[in-house]
């Protein structure tokens, strides 16, 4: 449809906006181990940017994308494994530095979102393995005086034809000198060993017994312990502090005040906390001083009103089709702002010396951590190094880098390393929110009752143009997945309105398809209502030419028993495409006392081919999970410029008690993989929210669920 | 300085007495498997045992604890080999991991206090620990596993 995808567009243009996407980092073909040193060109047995093979046969991945729970620490050493031919149990992990030859070619940065790893990584790491196969098999070759064509590689070693043997660890030195083949031949899907099947996670061992090492758990020679007061304003700052206290509690080393607020530096994290606590600040609330709920929905309307629109999408006519339809159907749809709220809060370790810099941090953004610790401290981008820790939790909170120059600055001011960690209520209340948005949307039909235009215009803050004031982009990532509306109509618009409230937004997992599934899949129920045809049907007979589309929606029918409930039951579907995936969810539910209870979520996935199907499965699910919670309850309000959720008590989120049954059936795929870490969770809202409407008659067209009555109309 | 018993172990901490354990664990020990999550009792990130019982440490102030036995993940078994860490593998039950170790210390109560629990019991047992990566499901199947391993071995947790 567009291509390369809007969100390519997007994250490519802000990289290169903020001048970090072609940063010429020396550092491609470095690679530190952590607390190694850096610029050694090339360590023996490196044999390409991902791979180290030990003289002891000891084999090192470089992953490039950070594990944030998605598996990519297992999925893609997997695709590296299959073409080296060794297995992946022994495979020893570590982050990739910054560098070139990590970017991801999907988002033109060193970038872990847009559920786009695997895509990225599927011909890059097989070649890497495929490569560095071939140079071993040169060596082996070389070493026994024949051709490397009488030899193979098999379980880590290289064979000859005459039953001799050489492993890996014995070859890689000499390997690693070789010339790098180009154009390899990878192996055809029927070949595969590992691709595909259900290996177990490599990173689970170390997070059954508390080892796991996440940014919060990093552990420096004589670090000292950051807290940072922010002003609970949105945008306000600190206009002057009284330390005097804070600064004779036990422990407390420094009191620094810096962009972010007033940080606390203190032996351990307790007592910068308790010191914290005691700090006298006057704020400067700044222009959010009274900004609400209701302005912000009011500026949206006013906009949506406006009718001033950039176009996005436009097929066929589709003014002069609503104008001269036989039926017209509107409605507006409106999207809370939400939080990210992962298990680990913001943290980030920061080492300086002299002008040199190590970042010990989970971050999604490598050369965005690098660049913002780099400008706080003044220093060149490659001054600063970034260690990549396992990450608790992320869902795009960590594509965003504030919580860094801080800790940097800290570190700087006591000359030791520091860790600066955010409270619970710290990260609530200082997040890049999920935008709001306010969505309108008419369908005409003709006499038949055929639906002959599509008309989707949402109003919403950009999340783009915080990385590029100047961006027109009709693309925005509040937009991109409305413009892949896949049912066919003959006249389609899709159009988007720029509104501005004064907050800073950010990237959400499943971003606009989670803004905008909501109001297709819900309006698209209630065009088929108009039509008094089936929902099911409805959607299958815009289908006629989309067989990926229609099997995934015909699976979906079939395994949830669309059609059939039990008593009191009743079922309500969704049908998206995103990230390259397609899927479906049908979700069941009851009324009870006017509240929703959800039975069951049956999803129908095509990922396209698949690496790992039990971490798709899992992901699916969490996906879903996700979706439930801000379905169900997701709203962050803001008075008098302040987010009034502070903790998991006003932030409700799905607990094991209310789960649901959820079922997911994966197809097998010949397309090129997909996306999953994303897409489950946008079709979460609109399933239950056309079941909701199944049950009752009422169409809600606000999220979150929340205590909205659901009696029958 | 202040009597600990943690994991087996008897050592001497010095540190303001109103310190919750999790920042005693955390800082002063090194003992990191135990995780902040909320600091108010409301996602069970932060579990351990005390003297069997699950608390969140989050609230447990170091004086609460003297002269009691503080079980961590660290101390579920030296080498993952108790059952529910042999079933959390065998399913592959965690995603990113965060909330892995208060998870696993709830249940180790649970499997304790009932052997052979009930989805229902489960879900009572285990509704006080937040997962945001969703792993709910598994969690659920990989106690039940865990209780037949434990069936099997005829031993206790
Ligand atoms: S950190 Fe203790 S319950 Fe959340
Ligand atoms: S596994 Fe990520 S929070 Fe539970």
């Amino acid at each position: 449809m567009h291509s390369p995808s809007p969100a390519a567009i997007n994250r490519r243009d802000f990289l290169a906006s903020v001048g970090v996407g072609g940063a010429g980092l020396v550092l491609a073909l470095s690679l530190p181990a952590r607390g190694g040193a850096a610029g050694v060109r090339k360590a023996a047995g490196e044999l390409n940017a991902w791979l180290r093979i030990g003289a002891d046969n000891s084999i090192t991945v470089l992953v490039d994308r950070s594990e944030m729970g998605q598996g990519v620490y297992t999925a893609l050493p997997m695709l590296l494994a299959e073409e080296l031919e060794v297995g992946i149990a022994a495979i020893r992990i570590i982050s990739a530095p910054v560098g070139d030859a990590y970017v991801n070619q999907g988002n033109g940065g060193q970038i872990t979102g847009t559920s786009n790893s695997v895509a990225d990584a599927w011909l890059k790491l097989r070649t890497a393995g495929a490569q560095a196969r071939l140079m071993l098999t040169s060596a082996a070759a070389q070493v026994w005086g024949i051709v490397p064509d009488q030899c193979h590689a098999e379980n880590g070693s290289i064979q000859s034809a005459h039953g001799k043997s050489l492993s890996y660890g014995e070859l890689a030195a000499a390997a690693a000198k070789l010339p790098v083949p180009q154009n390899v031949k990878l192996k055809e899907r029927a070949d595969f060993k590992l691709i595909g099947q259900s290996l177990p996670r490599l990173d689970t061992p170390s997070k059954v017994d508390g080892s796991a090492e996440f940014g919060i758990d990093v552990k420096l020679p004589g670090m000292l312990h950051a807290a940072l007061a922010q002003c609970a304003t949105l945008g306000g700052s600190a206009q002057s502090f009284d330390a005097s206290t804070a600064q004779a509690m036990p422990g407390v080393r420094k009191v620094l005040s810096c962009a972010s607020g007033i940080m606390v530096i203190a032996d351990h994290y307790w007592q910068a906390i308790k010191a914290r606590d005691e700090l006298k600040i006057s704020w400067d609330h700044g222009a959010n001083a009274k900004l609400d709920n209701a302005g912000i929905r009011a500026a949206l309307h006013k906009s949506l009103l406006a009718g001033k629109s950039l176009s996005a999408r436009k097929d066929g006519d589709p003014v002069q089709a609503l104008k001269g339809a036989h039926k017209n159907v509107s409605a507006v749809y409106e999207l809370p702002m939400l939080a990210h709220a992962p298990m680990e809060p913001m943290n980030c370790t920061a080492d300086v010396r002299g002008d040199r810099c190590d970042l010990y941090v989970g971050t999604q953004a490598q050369q965005l951590a690098q660049s913002a610790a780099a400008a706080a401290l003044g220093l060149a981008p490659e001054k600063v190094r970034v260690f990549t820790t396992l990450i608790g939790g992320a869902f795009g909170r960590r594509l965003d880098t504030d919580f860094i120059p801080a800790a940097a600055l800290a570190s700087q001011a006591v000359g030791r390393p520091v860790k600066l960690l955010w409270t619970r209520e710290d990260d609530m209340m200082h997040d890049f929110y999920r935008p709001p948005a306010l969505i309108g949307l008419s369908g005409a039909f003709d006499a038949q009752m055929k639906l002959t235009a599509w008309d989707f215009h949402t109003t919403s803050p950009s999340i783009t143009a915080r990385f590029d004031p100047t961006s027109k982009d009709p693309f925005d990532s509040v937009l991109e997945a409305a413009a892949n509306y896949f049912y066919v109509v003959p006249n389609v618009a899709v159009r988007y309105t720029r509104q501005e409230v004064g907050v800073d937004f950010g990237y959400l997992r499943s971003v606009s398809n989670a803004i905008n599934c909501f109001a297709v899949e819900c309006f698209m129920d209630e065009l088929a209502a108009a039509a008094d045809v089936k929902p099911y049907d409805f959607r299958h007979g815009l289908l006629a030419s989309k067989p990926r589309h229609r099997r995934v929606l015909e699976e979906a029918g079939r395994r949830a028993g669309l059609g059939e409930a039990a008593p009191g039951h009743f079922k309500g579907l969704a049908l998206m495409e995103a990230y390259g995936t397609v899927l479906a969810e049908v979700a069941e539910i009851s009324i009870d006392a006017g509240a929703v209870k959800v039975h069951k979520i049956t999803c129908v996935v095509d990922c396209g081919q698949m690496v790992n199907p039990k971490i798709i499965e899992s992901q699916v699910e969490g996906g879903i999970v996700f979706g439930l919670s801000s379905t169900l309850w997701g709203d962050i309000t803001i008075s008098k410029g302040q987010v009034q959720q502070t903790n998991f008590n006003t932030y409700r989120v799905l607990r094991a008690n209310e789960m649901p049954i959820i079922e997911v059936h994966l197809l097998s795929s010949d397309e090129p993989p997909g996306g999953i870490g994303e897409p489950s969770v946008a079709l979460v809202a609109p399933a239950v929210c056309n079941a909701i409407c199944a049950a009752t008659g009422r169409r809600l067209r606000a999220l979150p669920i929340g205590t909205q009555q659901l009696t029958r109309t | 300085m202040i009597k600990l018993n943690v994991n087996s172990t008897v050592l001497e901490i010095d540190a303001d007495p109103e310190t919750p354990l999790l920042w005693v664990l955390r800082d002063h020990l090194g003992m990191t498997g135990t995780k902040f999550g909320c600091g108010k009792a409301m996602c069970g990130a932060c579990t351990v045992h005390l003297d069997g019982v699950p608390v969140r440490s989050c609230l447990v102030p170091l004086n609460a604890v003297e002269g009691k036995a503080v079980t961590t993940i660290e101390g579920l078994s030296a080498d993952r080999s108790h059952v529910l860490q042999k079933a959390w593998i065998e399913l592959d039950v965690p995603q990113c991991g965060y909330c892995q170790s208060g998870q696993l210390m709830s249940a180790a109560a649970l499997l304790n206090a009932n052997p052979d629990p009930s989805d229902a019991d489960i879900d009572a047992a285990m509704a006080g620990n937040i997962c945001r990566c969703g792993t709910y499901s598994r969690i659920r199947a990989a106690v039940h596993r865990a209780a037949e391993l434990l069936k099997a071995s005829g031993a206790h947790a």
